[in-house]
């Protein structure tokens, strides 16, 4: 049987996929990736705790993404075989984040030009500086901002934007952005971080404004003050108490800390990455 | 996937095809598949005589009431020639196992680099680590993979030890040690083992000194004392080198973690060792 040819301009084309991708993106729920004093904060409303949005890479490179969850998940493989491959036939130092946002960017581009159906997937690739790296101008109590995290924001038909502050993917994106551009300060500590990125998700979806709860959030962290390995789940009574923890003490420096404190004794060697947040006692399962 | 076979339309710098699809979380299959070149194991073989390559020495582990210690010494020679004075042969393989290498030091090293990736590999795709008894098993694939090379003059012989991490239900595991063969054997060891040329006799150190249940420095110290005797009678192990600070490397695995003991603390129980040997040469 052959199927009757209909002309479509190629502008009608494009449009017709954008309109496709977009839908199925704007279908799920947020995911907000910003910078804080300590590094790079991501935290997605992710009603799973097992299917993850937000992943480590590598060393300091981490990725969130929305849309299609068996889309996505093929990136982020994708992206751990990349930067372990680079990683291993040169070294860990030769991984960067911009070249692996590249890669994504002709990846998810080419799919979306040329595949029968584009990828409903919006990703994000952060990198956190290490302290003290040039450009990274220092904490929050200085009074100055994090300028060298790196922010990739990489949409459906492989545009790739550099962001400076925040990426907002996902779902009803306006009001979380709007909250954000509100709230947003150079510099913030980990716990208003979290409170800001919380409450600006909840402004978004059914019912809003929403109060969400910790079991109904995924947070992560690229954990600046860390050598090796720097992502870092937070969940559990950790999360909670991090969620807690902003109106007490708003600008303390201290408080960027408690995002890690179950990190820090893993620290101490650069190969002691809980998977999970879990610290060696257990503190922070959920 | 049409349209990722279609390579004159795929761009150079995106991600090849074969990233993109499904597969298991091992980095070495990842690499069989994608990329065979780097793996170890894939290389023709010059079929001549064991040509002179450095080779590493002692490797000792034993169990405490913490968990288990991994010790090396520094040494690695080339026939009768000293190779080299500070290379290291023992490291965190990840957050709850060490794994040491005795054998072709260039063949080791390599091993040593994809086996703690695999690792990491692992828990990255999947979200979980690997169990203790998994870990071991994949050593043994890889030792496996190396038999033609090991059948040439080019073998490793590995000695992995860790402990099961504890869960917010379960506890951490008890220590425990694995050792291999050149056809990837693996067996379970207890108490305490050694590989390498010195292996003897620090073994028949650890025999004679050995506790069961000691604490964490106690166990420490037991491994620069073996290692002491091992050099004592070995002439590839390397003893502790006061003139140049050189030390053997330690690392302790506890429930709290895999760390490596500072090279201070190494130091200074390599220099109470060393004085007690000099009131008893013996021990």
């Amino acid at each position: 049987m052959t199927m009757p040819t209909i002309y479509a301009s190629p502008e009608q084309f494009m449009r017709d996929r954008s309109e496709y991708a977009r839908k199925g993106i704007s279908r799920g729920r947020s995911v907000v990736v910003t910078t804080f004093s300590g590094g790079v904060l991501f935290v997605a409303e992710n009603h799973s705790p097992t299917l993850h949005k937000v992943s480590e890479i590598y060393d300091r490179i981490g990725f969130a993404a929305v849309g299609r969850y068996n889309e996505f998940e093929n990136l982020r493989t994708a992206g751990i075989r990349l930067a372990d491959v680079r990683g291993f036939s040169y070294d860990r130092r030769d991984v960067t984040g911009r070249w692996l946002a590249n890669a994504y960017a002709q990846t998810v581009g080419s799919i979306f030009s040329e595949h029968q159906k584009p990828f409903e997937v919006e990703l994000c690739v952060a990198e956190v500086s290490a302290a003290g790296a040039p450009g990274w101008a220092g904490t929050a109590s200085a009074g100055v901002t994090t300028g060298a995290d790196q922010l990739y924001r990489i949409s459906y038909d492989g545009s790739i934007v550099d962001e400076r502050r925040f990426v907002v993917m996902g779902g009803t994106t306006e009001p979380v952005i709007a909250a954000l551009t509100e709230s947003f300060t150079p510099g913030w500590d980990a716990a208003t971080a979290l409170t800001a990125a919380v409450n600006a998700l909840g402004t978004a979806g059914e019912g809003a404004p929403r109060t969400l709860q910790p079991t109904q959030l995924e947070v992560a962290v690229l954990d600046r003050t860390l050598q090796g390995r720097t992502f870092r789940r937070i969940q559990g009574t950790a999360l909670a108490a991090l969620l807690s923890a902003e109106s007490s003490e708003p600008s303390a420096p201290a408080a960027a800390d408690a995002a890690t404190a179950e990190g820090a004794a893993a620290a101490k060697d650069q190969l002691a990455s809980p998977v999970d947040g879990v610290g060696p006692d257990g503190a922070g399962a959920s | 996937m049409t349209a990722l076979s279609q390579a004159d339309h795929w761009p150079v710098s995106a991600i090849p095809a074969a990233y993109l699809r499904p597969g298991t979380g091992s980095f070495t299959e990842f690499l069989a598949t994608a990329e065979p070149h780097l793996l170890p194991g894939s290389r023709p073989i010059a079929d001549a005589a064991p040509f002179a390559v450095p080779h590493g020495t002692t490797i000792i582990a034993l169990t405490c009431a913490d968990g288990v210690v991994m010790a090396g010494d520094r040494r690695a020679t080339m026939g009768n020639i000293i190779a080299q004075r500070d290379i290291e042969k023992v490291f965190i393989a990840d957050s709850h196992s060490a794994i040491g290498i005795a054998g072709t030091a260039g063949v080791a090293v390599e091993m040593v680099r994809l086996f703690r990736l695999e690792l990491e590999h692992y828990e990255k795709i999947e979200g979980v680590r690997l169990s203790l008894d998994g870990k071991a098993n994949r050593l043994a694939t890889m030792i496996r993979g190396n038999l033609g090379a090991a059948m040439q003059g080019l073998a490793v012989i590995p000695l992995f030890a860790g402990l099961e991490e504890g869960t917010a239900s379960e506890p951490a595991g008890p220590g425990r040690i694995f050792s291999y063969d050149i056809a990837g054997g693996l067996y379970e060891e207890h108490d305490y083992f050694a590989v390498g040329s010195g292996s003897l006799f620090a073994r028949s150190a650890l025999k004679k000194r050995y506790a069961v249940g000691a604490d964490l420095s106690t166990a420490v110290k037991l491994s620069i004392e073996a290692l002491y005797d091992a050099a004592d009678d070995d002439s590839a192990t390397g003893g502790p080198d006061v003139t140049r600070r050189i030390f053997p490397v330690v690392i302790t695995v506890t429930a709290a973690g895999a760390t490596r003991v500072p090279a201070d603390d190494i130091a200074a129980v390599s220099e109470a060792v060393l004085a007690g040997r000099l009131l008893h040469p013996g021990g």
